[in-house]
């Protein structure tokens, strides 16, 4: 039987490319010390604004801005409550997936039944697009290309710049960095809400490049999935990249082995992506000095600046 | 949730005051909740259920009060939700996935006062009545369509767990594919979920990618009529009218109607003689049907679909041989039909179909 292994790469990068996104503001917001496990809600307010600023007429750089905007707006809320307020943070990140899944299934019902006017399409790099194998990682839809220009950002700014030391310096440790002069409450502001607007980004892709439609609980639980990549990945940006490749390429690999005949159970191929997901997990925790060294030690604690 | 819950209770104080003002026909309002596995606005199977519900509401007016709780997991959740809707002093509780079966089944025992219908199961009590579509009829006519269309001659579907129901739907839309072309397959992708439109369009993936051109699927979202349309392809629109998602790629829409039938159990329990009859309707009943047929489809397909929709509203039985099993071995012998019994408990490929059921040695 000839069998091209092409469509399953394909499959694997399009389920990962918004999952990274996703977890990339995820990292960011957790390596200035802050868990938000609002990712999920974040992302339904983001998929919905795009969704509607398309459907009203809105081209697509107004519709990705409308959904980087809804994810901040629901950044905002948790960073007021967590940095200003000292709410705690696994508390408010909750109640944020539950507000944005009800805020945008309550907003959205008038949106469902119809295709997105506009949507993003894949462009094809000449020539790269065709290679076996590796080509699907040449056609990509433009917040697809940005999500791998993000993660290059991300990386190069954490390791290398200034900005990437105090921010990491207020997730080890905000006492100290305050006492350093930092700016601990703007900075943190700032991660918030950067996370805010990838996992917007990342709810804009759901929305516009991948299902292009708007349907209640459209991520499914991939904001979930995003915020363990962020552990996965032990608080390191490319290694995001592997385990979003990683897990989209287990989920589509136990359907794709189903079309090709193969003699497995589809019980088991069905629970691939929970063991892989064991099997990392113990892998990680056998590691714990990594797991030390790159954790954010200040991460989920609450902070008071008293300025 | 909560939300049409109140306004229910707002209905209800409403339709209450107005009777209290001396109007005519005060009588309480009938109280019906409906449990849903997906949210109203999945566009497929609930958003289908939701809309028999409206319907129902339209037509009787202040006589019924709904509520609804959406997003009900097929597991102890149910049990919790159901209950909870039995004591707040609901007449009649739908419960509209197959998963809910035992837990409707536990919460009518204790509450032998309620009528209880449940959708696409196979055990009754005493106040527990089943409902069911016949959608394996729309999913036939759909197959008829995809025999014409497919080039490859390789159909897909996306199928979410191994149950009759799911099973003789995959039966059926080969089954009418094979009746215009003895050659097609069908390949089919398990995706172990009713509603999750990232792996329904993944499992599409998987199969536009083995070269199936012609989808249909038998879960809740449109993501496989996107994914279609995406990779240039046809699929079908499933439980509602999906035609709007992606007009090219869409062919029809198998749908469920369900109005009629909400509306009709509504009045005969105001009537004070409840429906105990178990229903499976199907297009003869007006309880499902094959719908908005894509012009791109040849006439002489249209004519074949249209003829055999009246014949099967006149009674003809889609489950009727002479039927081959996956190993070419007679199934149903010429002249034999399959029992309702035996549609309920399907638990084998016909001909043409790809792969192992799972769960099957």
């Amino acid at each position: 039987m000839s069998v091209s292994i092409t469509p399953l790469v394909a499959s694997a990068v399009a389920a990962a490319l918004p999952l990274l996104i996703a977890a990339l503001g995820e990292l960011v917001t957790e390596r200035a010390g802050l868990l938000n496990l609002g990712v999920e809600g974040m992302m339904l307010l983001g998929a919905l604004a795009s969704f509607v600023a398309v459907t009203h007429g809105a081209g697509l750089p107004l519709a990705v801005a409308c959904g980087l905007l809804a994810g901040m707006a629901g950044a905002l809320v948790f960073g007021l409550l967590t940095i200003s307020l000292q709410a705690s943070q696994v508390a408010t990140g909750l109640s944020l997936t539950i507000l944005g899944t009800g805020i945008s299934s309550f907003l959205g019902r008038g949106y469902v039944g119809y295709r997105a006017p506009a949507s993003f399409e894949p462009i094809a790099v000449p020539w790269l697009s065709d290679l076996p194998i590796i080509g699907p990682l040449f056609e990509l839809n433009i917040l697809g290309y940005a999500a791998v220009v993000i993660m290059i950002a991300v990386g190069w700014l954490l390791a290398r710049t200034r900005a990437g030391l105090a921010l990491r310096s207020v997730g080890e440790s905000p006492v100290v960095a305050r006492a350093l002069g930092l700016k601990v409450t703007r900075i943190r502001y700032a991660a918030v809400l950067f996370g805010g607007a990838m996992a917007g980004l990342a709810g804009t892709y759901y929305a516009l490049a991948q299902l292009k439609m708007w349907q209640e609980g459209l991520t499914s639980g991939n904001g979930w999935i995003a915020l363990a990549l962020v552990v996965f990945a032990t608080w390191r940006p490319g290694r995001v990249a592997i385990g979003a490749l990683l897990f989209g390429g287990v989920t589509a690999l136990g359907l794709w082995l189903q079309t090709v005949g193969v003699g497995v159970s589809t019980f088991a191929l069905a629970s691939l992506p929970y063991l892989a997901t064991v099997v990392v997990l113990v892998s990680i925790s056998a590691d714990q000095q990594a797991l030390r060294r790159f954790a954010p030690a200040a991460l989920g604690k609450p902070f008071f600046d008293g300025d | 949730m909560k939300r049409s819950r109140l306004l229910g209770v707002a209905l209800a104080s409403i339709a209450l005051s107005v009777g209290a003002l001396g109007a005519a026909q005060a009588a309480d309002p009938l109280k019906m909740a409906f449990v849903y596995v997906g949210p109203v606005g999945d566009g497929g199977w609930t958003f289908a259920h939701d809309l028999g519900r409206k319907a129902m509401e339209k037509a009787l007016g202040s006589k019924v009060s709904t509520s609804f709780v959406e997003n009900v997991p097929e597991s102890g959740d149910a049990e919790r939700v159901i209950r909870d809707l039995a004591t707040k002093g609901n007449t009649i509780i739908l419960t509209t996935s197959f998963g809910y079966m035992d837990s409707t089944l536990k919460v009518a025992k204790s509450f032998p006062k309620v009528e209880f219908y449940h959708a696409t199961g196979f055990k009754s009590a005493s106040n527990v009545t089943i409902y069911n579509s016949r959608m394996y009829e729309p999913a036939y006519l759909a197959g008829i369509i995809a025999g014409h269309m497919s080039k490859t001659g390789k159909l897909g579907f996306v199928a979410s767990f191994p149950i009759p129901e799911v099973v003789r739907n995959i039966n059926a839309y080969t089954m009418g594919a094979r009746s215009v072309n003895s050659k097609i397959t069908t390949k089919v992708v398990w995706v172990s979920t009713w509603y999750d439109p990232s792996k329904e369009r993944q499992a599409a993936e998987a199969l536009i990618g083995q070269g199936a051109d012609v989808l249909l699927q038998n879960t809740d979202s449109s993501a496989t009529l996107q994914t279609a349309q995406d990779k240039g392809v046809y699929a079908f629109g499933w439980d509602s009218d999906m035609a709007a998602y992606a007009p090219k790629a869409h062919l029809a829409s198998a749908i469920e109607t369900w109005g009629g039938y909400y509306t009709k159990l509504a009045e005969a329990a105001l009537a004070g003689k409840p429906l105990k009859q178990t229903v499976w309707g199907g297009i003869r009943e007006g309880m499902n049907d094959l719908v908005n047929v894509n012009p791109v489809i040849p006439e002489t397909a249209r004519k074949i679909v249209a003829a055999k929709k009246a014949e099967i509203a006149g009674g003809m039985q889609v489950f009727t041989g002479p039927i081959m099993g996956q190993d070419g071995s007679v199934k149903v012998a010429a002249g034999k039909s399959l029992t309702d019994k035996e549609i309920d408990s399907v638990n084998w490929y016909v001909e043409g179909v790809e792969g192992q059921l799972p769960g099957q040695k």
